[in-house]
C-alpha cells in the first residue's frame, strides 16, 4: 500500500505540472491584460507595470519566471491587490471556504446516503418516491436560488438566522448554517440517488442472499454487508465533489457575502490577475489529486477486492 | 462497529466540530456608534497614490485629508490648507497650512506635501491615477520619467506653506485637491516601512479615522482617530466598510440591519424597497453620462448625418422609464446638469422632437448619405455585459432596425473591461460606455472629446474648431467667460455627434434612516466624519 501511495504520488507530479503549464497558457490567450481599465494607465507606467511582472517577455519566458518562483513556494503577488500576495489571498480565503465545504460535504454524505440507503430499501414504494421527488427537487434548483430563499426566509421573515456575512470574521453556527444547507442541498440529492441505485444492485447480488438464507437478521445484513459494499461509487465521487466544494462557489459566497477562495477565483479571471487564478487552480488540482487518493485508498479498506500491488 | 458505521460517526462528528467549534469573538465596540457601511466592492488598495476606485476613495478619504476635503454634501472646503492666494495670471497658489498631526502625534507639514506630490508622480511608483495632476507644472515629464522628481512645480517654502505651480490655470483646482490623487501620505512612516506602511500595524493618517483591520473580501475596520483637528465634530467610533458585491444580498442585509447603509440597490427593485423600507432610498443625480461612441474614423460613421441619423432613433424615456426605473435623466448633452461652473449646458438640435419625427428625420438622413433598399446599412453595437446593459441592448438594437427595413444592426455584450479596451484601441464601430467624472468641473468631460486625449477619445472626434474652444476655455481665468466657451465648444461636437448621450448616471443608496448627516450629493461622497447613529430612533 506504501508503494502505491508513492507511485500515485509520482504520478501526481506530471500530473500537476501540466495543469499548471495548461492554466497558465490559458489564462494568457484571453484577451486583454490586468492592466485594460476603463481610465487607462499612462503609457510610460504600462510598460512598467509589465516590466515588473514580467509580461514584456515572451510567453515562455514568463512561464519559466513563473515556475522559478513557483519551485520556492512562492505564488507570486497578485497583479491587481496592490497590497497583497496570492499567499495572502488564499491564506485569508480558503479556511472559509474549506470550512464551508467540508461541513457541507459532511451533511450531504451523512443525509444523503441515509435518504439513499432508505429510499433503495422501499423501492418503488411511497417512501422511495417522496424520497427521489426531493432529490431532483434539490437537483433541479439551483443554490442561487434556494439561497436567497433561505436567506429571506430565516433571515429576514423569521429572523432566526443572520442573512449574511461573518461574526467579525468568526466562522459561528448561526453564520454559517444557512450558506452549508444550500450548498449541501444539490449533493444531498446527487448522493442520495448514487446511494439508492448502488444499494438496489448491491441488495440483488448473490452474496446479499446467502446472507439472508443464513438467518442473519435484516439490520445485520444491511449495515454490515449491503452498505459497506454499496458506498464505493460514493466513494468515487467524493473525491472530485469534496475537492470543488473546498475551493469554495462563487454562488454561495456571493448571496452570503461570505470572504472565501470561490468568488475571488471568478473575479481574479475576469479581472485578469493571472496570478491569483494560477494560485487558485494549483490549489484546486492539488487538492483533487489527494482526495482522488484518498478515496483510492478507501476503497482498498472498504472492499476486500481490491490490492495496491 | 463496522467501517462503514466508523466513517459515518467521523464524518458526523467532524462537520459538527467544524460547524460548532469556532464560536465566541463577540464584538467589544460599542455598537451604538459604530457604522457598517455596505461599500460595493473589495478595495484593491488602500495607499491613496495607488488606489483608482469610488469604494477605495470612500476608506481612503476617512484616513487622510488634502489641502482641500469635501463637506457633507460633497463640496470643497478647506482641509490641510487654512488659507491660500492665486497668482494674478491663476498659475501660482501658495496655500497656508494648519497645525496638524498625524495620528503618531508627528506634524503634518508642507514636506509631507511635497514628498507625497513627488511620490505619486515618481514613474517607480506606479500609480494607475497619476495622470490626474498633470496640471501640475512638471508633472506629465516627471511621470513619464524625463525630469526628475525635485522639477515637480511643488515645494514647501517652510513647514506651513506650500506652492504650487500650474501648467495652465486650472481654476477647479480646490475641488481637484479634494481628489485622493492629492492626498498626503506620511512621509516618515512611508521611508521608514517601503510599501508596507499601509499595514495596519504601520500606518498613521491624518484625517478623522484610523485603519485597524483589512479583512480580504471580509471587511476594513477603522477606528477613530482621536488627533484629527476635527476630532471633537467627529460622533462615530468604529466604521466597517464591507465589500457588498452582491445587489440583492446587500439589500437583505440592510433590511435585516445588519448593515446601516449600502451604496447601491437592485434598480428594478425600486417601487418594493419603496414601499418595504420607507426613507431608505436615496436617488440622486451623479457626475455621470452614459453614452454610446461612434468610431468616427470608419465608413459610414465618418458622416455626420449618419452619426445624427443613429443619436435621434432612440427612445430614451422609454428606456430610462421602463428599463433602467432609477431615476436616470434621458441625456441630450455630454455634460450633465448639476455640474459646478456650468449653469446651462449645451444640448442637441432635436432635443423637442417627437420620436416619430425623430424617426422619419433619421431615415432621411440616412437615405441623404446614400443608404436604402439596394444600400442597405449594417453595422454591429458592442455593449458591456454587466448591470443594466444586457436589458438596454435590445431596445438601442430595436430602435435603430426600426429606422427603416434596411437598417440592420446586430448587438454583441463584451465584459466590460475588454470592451473599453477595444474601444481605446478604435476596435469597434459603435459602442456602448460612460464616464463618471473624477471632479466636479465641466472640463472633466468636454476633454475626453479633445483630439489630443488620444485612445479615451473612443470615436476619435476630432474638429479644430471644438478643441481651440477647450483649449480657450482652459486658459480663461473668468468663471462667466470659461463657461461660455466650454458651452460653445459642447455644442460644437454635439453637432457634430461623434458620440450619442444616451442618460444622465445616479447614484443610489439604502440608508438606514437612523443614520444621520447623510447628504445626497452629485459627487457621491458621504465621508464618515459627518455621520452619527441616532440612538433613540430603533428603540
Amino acid at each position: 500500500m506504501f508503494g502505491f501511495m508513492v507511485r500515485r504520488l509520482l504520478v501526481a507530479i506530471p500530473t500537476v505540472f501540466l495543469i499548471i503549464t495548461l492554466a497558465f497558457f490559458l489564462m494568457r490567450s484571453a484577451p486583454g491584460s490586468p492592466f485594460d481599465l476603463e481610465r487607462p494607465i499612462p503609457e510610460a507606467i504600462k510598460v512598467r507595470l509589465a516590466e515588473k511582472f514580467h509580461l514584456d517577455k515572451p510567453i515562455a519566458v514568463q512561464f519559466g519566471y513563473y515556475l522559478k518562483d513557483l519551485s520556492r513556494g512562492d505564488l507570486g503577488p497578485s497583479m491587481k491587490y496592490k497590497d497583497k500576495t496570492v499567499g495572502n489571498i488564499i491564506a485569508e480565503g480558503f479556511p472559509v471556504s474549506a470550512t464551508l465545504g467540508l461541513s457541507a460535504m459532511g451533511l450531504a454524505v451523512l443525509i444523503g446516503s441515509l435518504l439513499g440507503g432508505f429510499a433503495a430499501l422501499k423501492q418503488n414504494q411511497a417512501g422511495d418516491y417522496a424520497v427521489m421527488g426531493i432529490a431532483m427537487t434539490g437537483i433541479s434548483i439551483p443554490p442561487f436560488v434556494t439561497g436567497p430563499v433561505l436567506a429571506l426566509v430565516f433571515g429576514l421573515y423569521l429572523g432566526w438566522l443572520p442573512t449574511a456575512g461573518l461574526d467579525r470574521g468568526q466562522l459561528t453556527f448561526t453564520h454559517l448554517l444557512l450558506p452549508v444547507i444550500t450548498l449541501a442541498l444539490p449533493q444531498i440529492a446527487i448522493i442520495s440517488r448514487l446511494m439508492r441505485a448502488s444499494m438496489i444492485e448491491t441488495l440483488r447480488s448473490n452474496y446479499i442472499r446467502t446472507a439472508y438464507a443464513k438467518g442473519l437478521p435484516g439490520y445485520a445484513v444491511i449495515v454490515r454487508h449491503a452498505l459497506r459494499a454499496a458506498v464505493l461509487p460514493l466513494i468515487s465521487y467524493l473525491g472530485p465533489a469534496t475537492a470543488a466544494l473546498l475551493t469554495g462557489s462563487i454562488v454561495v459566497e456571493q448571496i452570503f457575502a461570505l470572504p472565501g477562495i470561490g468568488r475571488q477565483f471568478v473575479m481574479g479571471a475576469l479581472q485578469r490577475d493571472y496570478t491569483v487564478v494560477m494560485g487558485v487552480v494549483i490549489l484546486y488540482a492539488t487538492l483533487i489529486i489527494i482526495l482522488n487518493l484518498i478515496a483510492d485508498l478507501l476503497y482498498g479498506v472498504l472492499d476486500p477486492k481490491v490490492r495496491y500491488d | 462497529m463496522t467501517y462503514f458505521s466508523k466513517l459515518a460517526i467521523g464524518i458526523l462528528a467532524a462537520s459538527v466540530l467544524v460547524l460548532s467549534g469556532c464560536g465566541g469573538g463577540k464584538s467589544t465596540e460599542d455598537e451604538g456608534l459604530t457604522l457598517h457601511r455596505g461599500n460595493s466592492a473589495e478595495p484593491l488598495s488602500l495607499d491613496p497614490h495607488q488606489a483608482s476606485g469610488t469604494w477605495e476613495n470612500n476608506i481612503i478619504g476617512d484616513m487622510f485629508i488634502g489641502l482641500f476635503t469635501e463637506n457633507a454634501a460633497g463640496e470643497p472646503i478647506p482641509g490641510m490648507a487654512e488659507n491660500w492666494t492665486t497668482s494674478e495670471d491663476g498659475l501660482t497658489w501658495t496655500f497656508t497650512l494648519r497645525d496638524a498631526k498625524w495620528s503618531d502625534g508627528v506634524p503634518v507639514t508642507a514636506n509631507d506635501f511635497v514628498y507625497s506630490f513627488r511620490r505619486i508622480l515618481n514613474p517607480e511608483t506606479l500609480a494607475q491615477y497619476a495622470s490626474l495632476l498633470f496640471a501640475i507644472k512638471n508633472a506629465e515629464a516627471v511621470n513619464s520619467g524625463k525630469l526628475p522628481g525635485d522639477a515637480l512645480g511643488v515645494r514647501a517654502i517652510d513647514d506651513h506653506t506650500l506652492e504650487i505651480k500650474l501648467e495652465y490655470p486650472a481654476p477647479y483646482l480646490p475641488g481637484l485637491l479634494t481628489h485622493y490623487t492629492s492626498m498626503p501620505v506620511p512621509a516618515h512612516v512611508v521611508k521608514e516601512k517601503g510599501n508596507d506602511w499601509i499595514k495596519p500595524e504601520n500606518i498613521q493618517v491624518n484625517g478623522p479615522f484610523k485603519l485597524v483591520e483589512w479583512r480580504t473580501n471580509d471587511y476594513v475596520h477603522s477606528v477613530k482617530n482621536p488627533l484629527f483637528y476635527d476630532a471633537a465634530n467627529v460622533c462615530l467610533n468604529d466604521v466597517f466598510y464591507y465589500p457588498t458585491v452582491d445587489n440583492n444580498s446587500a439589500e437583505r442585509q440592510v433590511r435585516e440591519g445588519r448593515l446601516d447603509l449600502n451604496t447601491d440597490f437592485p434598480g428594478q427593485k425600486l417601487e418594493f424597497l419603496n414601499k418595504q423600507l420607507p426613507g431608505y432610498v436615496r436617488i440622486h443625480p451623479y457626475l455621470g453620462t452614459t453614452y454610446f461612441s461612434i468610431n468616427t474614423r470608419t465608413a459610414p460613421f465618418n458622416d455626420k448625418r449618419v452619426r445624427n441619423a443613429l443619436g435621434m432613433a432612440l427612445d430614451r424615456d422609454f428606456m430610462t422609464a421602463e428599463i433602467l426605473k432609477s431615476g436616470q435623466i434621458p441625456a441630450y448633452s455630454l455634460v450633465p446638469p448639476g455640474v459646478a461652473n456650468y449653469p446651462k449646458g449645451a444640448s442637441v438640435k432635436w432635443a423637442g422632437l417627437s420620436l416619430e419625427e425623430r424617426k422619419a428625420k433619421a431615415k432621411a438622413l440616412l437615405m441623404e448619405a446614400g443608404f436604402g433598399p439596394d444600400h442597405p446599412l449594417e453595422f454591429e453595437y458592442v455593449y458591456r455585459n454587466t448591470g443594466d446593459n444586457p436589458r438596454v441592448a435590445p431596445a438601442v438594437q430595436a430602435d435603430w432596425n426600426d429606422i427603416a427595413p434596411w437598417v440592420h444592426v446586430t448587438i454583441s455584450g463584451t465584459e466590460t473591461q475588454i470592451l473599453y479596451a477595444d474601444l481605446r484601441a478604435g476596435e469597434f464601430e459603435v459602442g456602448d460606455g460612460g464616464w463618471i467624472a473624477d471632479y466636479n468641473d465641466a472640463q472633466n468631460f468636454l476633454y475626453l472629446m479633445e483630439t489630443k486625449t488620444g485612445q479615451m477619445n473612443y470615436s476619435r472626434y476630432s474638429n479644430p474648431e471644438y478643441d481651440e474652444l477647450v483649449e480657450r476655455s482652459n486658459k480663461e481665468l473668468d468663471m462667466q467667460k470659461r463657461a461660455v466657451l466650454m458651452r460653445k465648444a459642447e455644442q460644437v461636437m454635439l453637432d457634430d455627434m461623434p458620440i450619442i448621450p444616451m442618460w444622465y448616471v445616479v447614484n443610489r443608496a439604502l440608508v438606514n434612516p437612523k443614520v444621520t448627516g447623510w447628504v445626497d450629493n452629485v459627487v457621491n461622497i458621504h465621508r464618515t466624519r459627518y455621520l452619527c447613529i441616532d440612538q433613540d430612533a430603533h428603540k
